[in-house]
């Protein structure tokens, strides 16, 4: 590529070093629980998002479905810590390693699906998992599990007297899954991605691997999104089917990067950071009227936004041609 | 399980597929036409069954007359939010997929609120309706008159739906605008008036539907969310776009529905749809009755 595409990259990379530092500083000024809990969610739905943005943006797979990675990420680790004692270290990386596996399993008949068909046999794969999941006794069936608390310890990933382990570990996260995607943009399967989402005939045609990276793309957004399940479980303690793997969570996961910017770096990070304070300060402000206000005002702005900005806020800033990369 | 338990379960479910169709024919004609999925479909449906539930509640309307009222309703509100909403959707040029999908559920999630809001998020039904809790017997079979109903009217439904298609100037328009948007233009028509009228068709499908469901189902905001998800896996499964794969795929999952419901527990009997339905299109990946 020319020199522009690797000087933007590198100042891509310094943004996000010095917005991480900035972040990382923050706790430090504001002790509101309220708010850091604020930070951390923004923190999680910016790394979901952009591990979401893998598959649905970048390769243009569109995914309904993400939830059911979710589910399994903070299942497995519940579980395996819950009934065997596992360290919730090793359940992530399990719940993770399941969830990349079963995204592949999967796609072997998906892929062969297009546009509407795809996205919705993801809705109808997810929901499979959720009914069987709400029906599994032995899993806590309907009511879900209540993780117990066995310490306050970065070993066990349980911390009682502050949030601030909770936001460092959401930041980290949030940071690797937007590495992984500057990484992956400039690699071979970045690429092919973009190839594929534009037109897999003529991807197909120069040679382009479509469905190994279709399952590539399948994998990396999996194991990403489990992590965060993983996560979410221990920040909250208590999971239920319906919460961590229904269809409502797939969409909510999808927002930020349809706002910010489908198919960009920056996208999911920036629709993250304006959609959840927003979401989370509708809910507790106007939220209170039997929550149907607040309701009114997140759905028209999702309408108003992806009308006005059919390419994401992402394109109010970047005014330079073909930014949209 | 007697061969009893079987024949009537069948016949249960086939009066519920004959309206599982009917809630998803709407859907597939507005895809059809345009390749739009209208992701507050379920919403369409609940606010069909609560204008149902205030005809009844405030002007003793039975729900088998307030059927005609309400369908003429949605239609005004379906063309309406194709002119407001859908219009300015499809002329996006960049992720034209994602902006339908995200401008319709964010129309579903505001209706939903405007539903919490103005009628609470209590449960509602319609006490006393004609139909309401008698059933009918044939040779030994027990059915329920509401959905028998239902059934009867979703079948007349899809033969007027038909004849309208194929037989009226109107139906001719429809018909070309979905073969070559562009062209009819320079034969003079208005693309954008065929579409309303498209959108309009499409939600007084389903205000139909709704009417009839609120005899004998709850009605509450988030009513329209599952009955959705059937909506859309009755149309993938019957084929995305064709009318008739609608009706078909209907009757297919209300077949499905009941078979599952005798081997599975209760709780599960929407796994077979979904089973069946990944089965067909994992082996014909554009549906039943799709086009290739």
């Amino acid at each position: 590529m020319d020199k522009n595409f690797s000087a933007r990259r590198r100042r891509d990379l310094i943004i996000a070093a010095v917005l991480a530092v900035i972040a990382a500083l923050v706790p430090l000024f504001v002790k509101d629980v309220y708010v850091q809990n604020i930070m951390i969610l923004t923190l999680m739905y910016a790394a979901l998002s952009q591990s979401w943005n893998i598959l649905s943006g970048y390769c243009g797979q569109i995914s309904l479905g993400h939830a059911l990675y979710f589910g399994l990420g903070a299942y497995t680790t519940s579980l395996l810590f819950m009934k065997f004692g596992v360290l919730p270290w090793f359940g992530m990386i399990a719940g993770g390693l399941i969830s990349a596996l079963i995204a592949m399993a999967l796609g072997y008949p998906c892929f062969r699906l297009g546009g509407h068909y795809f996205a919705i046999a993801t809705i109808v794969i997810a929901e499979i998992a959720l009914l069987l999941i709400q029906n599994w006794d032995w899993a806590g069936a309907a009511l879900g599990i209540d993780i117990p608390v066995r310490g306050d310890s970065w070993l066990k990933f349980q911390f009682t007297r502050s949030k601030l382990p909770y936001f460092y570990f959401a930041l980290v996260l949030a940071c690797v899954a937007w590495f992984v995607t500057w990484w992956l943009e400039d690699s071979k399967w970045g690429f092919w991605w973009r190839a594929v989402k534009d037109n897999p005939q003529a991807a197909e045609s120069l040679g382009v691997d479509v469905f190994n990276s279709k399952m590539g793309a399948a994998a990396v957004s999996a194991f990403l999104v489990a992590v965060g399940g993983s996560f979410y479980a221990q920040f909250v303690s208590y999971i239920d089917p319906e919460s961590v793997m229904g269809f409502q969570f797939s969409l909510l996961m999808a927002l930020p990067a349809v706002l910010g910017g489908i198919g960009t770096l920056w996208g999911p990070a920036l629709g993250a950071v304006i959609l959840i304070p927003l979401t989370e300060l509708t809910r507790s402000y106007i939220g209170g009227s039997g929550r149907g206000v607040d309701l009114i005002v997140y759905g028209s702005l999702i309408i108003l936004i992806s009308l006005a900005l059919p390419r994401g806020l992402v394109s109010l800033f970047s005014s330079r041609k073909g930014a949209a990369r | 399980m007697t061969a009893e338990t079987i024949i009537q379960s069948l016949a249960s479910g086939l009066l519920m597929g004959l309206l599982y169709g009917l809630i998803a024919v709407g859907l597939a004609l507005i895809f059809g036409l345009m390749d739009v999925v209208n992701f507050a479909h379920g919403e369409f449906l609940m606010i069909a069954m609560y204008a149902t539930f205030f005809l009844f509640a405030f002007f003793a309307i039975d729900p088998l007359l307030a059927a005609p009222l309400v369908a003429a309703a949605l239609f005004v509100f379906g063309a309406l939010i194709y002119l407001l909403i859908v219009r300015f959707a499809m002329r996006a040029k960049a992720n034209a997929g994602m902006v339908q999908i995200f401008a319709t559920f964010g129309l579903a999630i505001v209706m939903r609120g405007l539903a919490q809001l103005f009628f609470t998020p209590d449960y509602r039904s319609v006490t006393h309706s004609w139909l309401g809790g008698k059933t009918v017997s044939v040779a030994g079979i027990f059915l329920p008159e509401p959905q028998l109903v239902g059934a009867l009217v979703s079948i007349a439904a899809f033969a007027g739906l038909y004849f309208f298609i194929n037989r009226t100037d109107f139906g001719r328009a429809l018909e070309a605008t979905r073969e070559d948007p562009g062209a009819v233009a320079l034969v003079g028509i208005d693309k954008n008036r065929v579409f309303a009228l498209g959108w309009g068709l499409g939600a007084a499908l389903v205000g139909l539907s709704g009417a009839i469901m609120a005899v004998f189902f709850y009605i509450y905001p988030d009513v329209g969310a599952s009955f959705a998800l059937i909506a859309y896996v009755t149309v993938a499964l019957g084929g995305f776009g064709s009318v008739f794969g609608a009706f078909a795929g209907g009757i297919v999952v209300g077949l499905v529905e009941a078979t599952t419901a005798l081997v599975l527990p209760p709780s599960l009997k929407s796994v077979g749809i979904y089973a069946v339905y990944l089965l067909v299109v994992f082996i014909r990946p554009r549906g039943l009755f799709g086009s290739m």
